[in-house]
C-alpha cells in the first residue's frame, strides 16, 4: 500500500516511544511503555513518588540514556537526529539552569546562545525583553539572579519557552515556587502552545484546570504493585 | 557470515551463556595453568642455568617478567572490554572489564614486589628509580584510579560506563606514560644492569621464561572466568536459571 | 527540510564568555589557585633548607608539581557548580555539539586559573634563585604543558561531578596521567638552568598540547553524559 505524502506527515508524531524499558537497582520502573506525543497534545505524566516520572521525562528529552527500547523523533530513530531534537524541544527541571550571578537578561542571552539560536544582536535583546515581559519580570532585566526570589528565578527560567518558538515543551515539575496567579498564567500558556501547533509533556502533582478532553494521560506505578 | 558472527556475538553477551560456557572451559583453563606453571615455575627456579653476571638471584625473573607481561595486556583488555560494553552495551563485557581492574592491579604489585626483591641482592636498595619499575608503579597507579572510581559509583551501570572510559583514557596514554618514562630514565642515570638482557638468552632458560609466560596468561584467564561467574551470579539472581542452578546444585 | 545549524564557534564563544564573567563576578575564584600556588613554593625553602644551590636544582620540578596541583585543585569546580545549578543540563541538551561546550568551557577555566598562576611564575622563579634564561623557559613550558594538565583533570571533573566526594577521587585518576607532561615540562626547564638543549622537549609538549585538545574533549564530553545520565 502506497501512502501519499501529506498523509505520512499528517500520522508521524513528533515524538515516540517503543516499548520503553527502565529499570532502577534491580526494580522496574516502567517495561513496555509505548505512547506517541502528536502536535496539538499535552500529556500529562502521573505517579506517586518513586514511580519514575522524572525517570522518564529525563529519557525523554534525552539526559537519560539507562533505559532499553526505542525513541523516535519525527519517525526517525532518536539517536539519528540529536541535534534536530535538541533544536526542536526545550527541557525545564527541576535545576532551572539559572546562573546566580548573571543577571535575568545575561541569562536567557547564554542560554540562547548555546542553543544556537538564529537571533543576533538587537534582535536577541528584544527577543529577550520581551520574554522577560511575557513572566512578569519587567524591571527585573538587570539585577543579578540572587537577589530575586525563588518563585522570580523559576520565572526567569520559564522566560527561556517564550525566546524562540520551539515545538516540543518538556516540563518536569513547572509549578513548583510559582504564586497562584502565575500558575493560571502558565496554564493558560501551555493551553495556546497546545493550540497553535506545540506538544507539552509535563508532570506536576498540581491538579491541572486544563480542559480534560486535551489531556493525555500517562500513568506510572501501576507495575510496581504486581510485583 | 556476518549473520553469524553478530548471532554468536549476541549469544555471547548473555550472561546465561557466558556463564554455561565457561563452566565447560573452567576445567580446562585450570589444567593448562597447572601444566604450565608448576613445572616451568620448578624448572625455572630448581634447573635453569645460573646466571653469569646476576648469581641465582636473576631467578626471580621467572615470576616478575610474566607478571609484568599480564599486568599490561590485563589493562589492555580492561580497555577493549569496556569499549565493547560502552559502545554495543554488551553486558557481559562490562562485567570482565569490571573484573580485570583488581586482578591486574594484583599482577602489577606482584611485578613492583619481585622486582624490589631482586634489587636488595643486585642493587643494594629496596627500590630503585629504574624506567621499567617506575612505568609499572604508574600502571599500578592507573589500575587503582579505575579500582577506586569504579567502587565511587552506586549504580553499576554507570560505573561500568565510567570505568570503560577511564580506561580507554588510560589505553591511549600507557604508551606516551611508557615512552617519556623510558627517556627520562635515560636522562637521568645511565642504563644500569638490566633484569632481562632479552638478546642471548639459552634455551634452558628461554623455555621456563616461556612456559611462565603463557601459564600467568592462564592463570590470569582462570582469575578473570572465577571473579565474572561470581559477578554474573551476583547480578543475575533474580533471573530464572539462576534460581534454578542453585536449587538443582 | 534541511535543519540549519550555527556556527560551532557561537556555543564556544557564549559559554567561555558566560564563565568568564561569573568568574569576574566571584573573584575568590581567580586569586585562590594563585594563592596555593606561591604558598606551596613558599613551603620548600622552609621543608629544604634556603641554600641556593639546592633550591635552584630543584626549583623546576618544585614549580611544576605545584602548578599540578593547583591545577588539580581547581578543576573540581570546573563543572560542579553546573552540575549543582542544572546548567549542565541545559548545556548537554544543547544542540552544539558538546565536545564544542567543554573546550569553551575549560578554556575559559585556564584563562581565569592558570594564567594567572603562569603570570606569578617569573617572580617564584627569582625566589628559588633560577637565572632569567631558564625562568623564560619555565614559562613556555608553562604555557604548552598546563592546557594539557587541564585536559586531563577535566576528564576526571566530568567522571566525579556527579559523586559527592570528587575532590580526592580527581587527584587519584588524573594523576598518573599527568606523569608525561611532568617529565617533559621539567626536563625542559632544567636542560635549560644547565644550558643545554631543550627544544626537542618543547617539541613534545606541544605535541602533548594538540594531540590532548583535539581528543580529550570527546573523552570529557561522552564523561559527563555518563555522570548526569547515572
Amino acid at each position: 500500500m502506497l501512502e501519499t505524502g501529506a498523509e505520512t506527515q499528517a500520522i508521524v508524531p513528533l515524538l515516540e516511544t517503543k516499548s520503553l524499558l527502565c529499570e532502577r537497582d534491580d526494580r522496574v520502573l516502567f517495561e513496555g511503555l509505548s505512547f506517541a506525543i502528536h502536535a496539538g497534545d499535552i500529556t500529562q505524566v502521573e505517579g506517586p513518588n518513586g514511580s519514575g516520572k522524572t525517570t522518564l521525562i529525563r529519557i525523554l528529552c534525552g539526559l537519560s540514556t539507562a533505559y532499553e527500547g526505542n525513541l523516535f523523533w519525527r519517525g526517525k530513530p532518536m539517536n539519528r537526529c540529536r541535534e534536530q531534537f535538541c533544536q526542536q524541544h526545550i527541557y525545564f527541571g527541576h535545576l532551572t539552569g539559572i546562573k546566580a550571578p548573571l543577571s535575568a537578561e545575561e541569562n536567557l542571552r547564554w542560554m540562547a546562545q548555546c542553543r544556537g539560536s538564529s537571533l543576533k544582536g538587537l534582535a536577541l535583546d528584544h527577543a529577550v525583553d520581551q520574554a522577560l515581559a511575557k513572566v512578569g519580570l519587567r524591571g527585573f532585566e538587570d539585577a543579578p539572579v540572587y537577589t530575586l526570589s525563588a518563585g522570580q528565578k523559576r520565572r526567569v527560567a520559564l522566560a527561556r519557552l517564550f525566546l524562540e518558538p520551539v515545538p516540543l515543551w518538556v516540563l518536569d515539575e513547572p509549578f513548583t515556587a510559582i504564586d497562584k496567579h502565575g500558575v493560571a498564567e502558565l496554564e493558560a500558556i501551555i493551553e495556546q502552545h497546545a493550540k497553535q501547533g506545540g506538544a507539552v509533556v509535563l508532570t506536576t502533582h498540581h491538579e491541572l484546570s486544563i480542559d480534560p478532553s486535551h489531556l493525555k494521560i500517562i500513568r506510572l506505578g501501576d507495575a510496581r504493585e504486581g510485583v | 557470515m556476518f549473520e553469524t558472527i553478530k548471532l554468536y556475538y549476541h549469544k555471547f553477551g548473555t550472561p546465561k551463556f557466558f556463564y554455561e560456557l565457561t563452566s565447560k572451559m573452567l576445567p580446562w583453563l585450570i589444567g593448562f595453568t597447572v601444566v604450565l606453571l608448576i613445572p616451568g615455575v620448578i624448572l625455572g627456579l630448581g634447573f635453569a642455568p645460573m646466571d653469569e653476571e646476576q648469581g641465582h638471584s636473576y631467578r626471580i625473573m621467572f615470576i616478575h617478567v610474566p607478571a609484568a607481561s599480564v599486568a599490561m595486556s590485563a589493562y589492555v583488555m580492561m580497555a577493549v572490554a569496556g569499549a565493547v560494553g560502552l559502545i554495543w552495551k554488551m553486558k557481559m563485557a562490562e562485567i570482565v572489564a569490571k573484573c580485570c581492574a583488581p586482578i591486574g592491579a594484583s599482577f602489577a604489585l606482584l611485578c613492583l614486589l619481585t622486582g624490589s626483591i631482586w634489587g636488595k641482592p643486585t642493587w643494594g636498595t629496596w627500590w630503585v628509580w629504574d624506567a621499567r619499575l617506575t612505568s609499572m608503579l604508574v600502571l599500578l597507579f592507573l589500575f587503582m584510579g579505575v579500582v577506586a572510581l569504579n567502587n565511587a559509583f552506586e549504580s553499576a551501570q554507570s560505573a561500568a560506563k565510567a570505568t570503560a572510559l577511564l580506561s580507554i583514557v588510560g589505553v591511549v596514554n600507557l604508551p606516551i606514560i611508557k615512552y617519556s618514562v623510558e627517556w627520562w630514565n635515560t636522562l637521568h642515570q645511565p642504563a644500569s644492569i638490566k633484569l632481562t638482557e632479552g638478546a642471548s638468552m639459552p634455551a634452558e632458560m628461554l623455555t621456563p621464561l616461556l612456559m611462565c609466560i603463557f601459564g600467568f596468561y592462564f592463570l590470569f584467564s582462570v582469575l578473570v572466568v572465577v571473579a565474572s561467574r561470581a559477578e554474573v551470579l551476583e547480578r543475575e539472581q533474580r533471573s530464572k536459571w539462576v534460581k534454578q542452578l542453585v536449587m538443582v546444585e | 527540510m534541511e535543519p540549519v545549524y550555527p556556527p560551532l564557534r557561537q556555543g564556544l564563544l557564549a559559554i567561555f564568555k558566560r564563565d568568564l564573567i561569573i568568574a569576574f563576578r566571584q573573584r575568590s575564584d581567580l586569586v585562590n589557585p594563585v594563592f596555593f600556588f606561591i604558598m606551596v613554593i613558599t613551603l620548600f625553602p622552609l621543608g629544604v633548607g634556603p641554600e641556593p644551590e639546592i633550591l635552584s636544582r630543584i626549583g623546576p620540578g618544585v614549580l611544576w608539581i605545584a602548578a599540578l596541583l593547583s591545577t588539580l585543585l581547581s578543576v573540581d569546580s570546573l563543572f560542579r557548580q553546573d552540575y549543582d545549578d542544572g546548567s549542565l543540563e541545559v548545556l548537554l541538551l544543547s544542540p552544539q555539539p558538546l565536545f564544542i561546550i567543554v573546550l569553551g568551557k575549560i578554556m575559559a577555566h585556564w584563562c581565569i586559573t592558570t594564567v594567572p598562576l603562569i603570570l606569578v611564575s617569573p617572580l617564584l622563579g627569582v625566589m628559588l634563585f633560577l637565572d632569567t634564561e631558564t625562568i623564560k623557559v619555565l614559562i613556555v613550558t608553562l604555557l604548552l604543558g598546563t592546557p594539557v594538565l587541564s585536559m586531563i583533570s577535566a576528564i576526571g571533573a566530568a567522571l566525579t561531578v556527579g559523586l559527592r566526594k570528587g575532590g580526592v577521587l580527581i587527584a587519584v585518576i588524573a594523576l598518573p596521567l599527568y606523569v608525561p607532561v611532568l617529565i617533559f615540562g621539567t626536563s625542559a626547564v632544567e636542560a635549560a638552568s644547565m644550558s643545554l638543549a631543550f627544544s626537542g622537549q618543547l617539541a613534545y609538549l606541544a605535541a602533548l598540547a594538540i594531540f590532548s585538545i583535539t581528543l580529550a574533549p570527546f573523552a570529557i564530553a561522552a564523561g559527563l553524559r555518563i555522570s548526569v545520565s547515572g
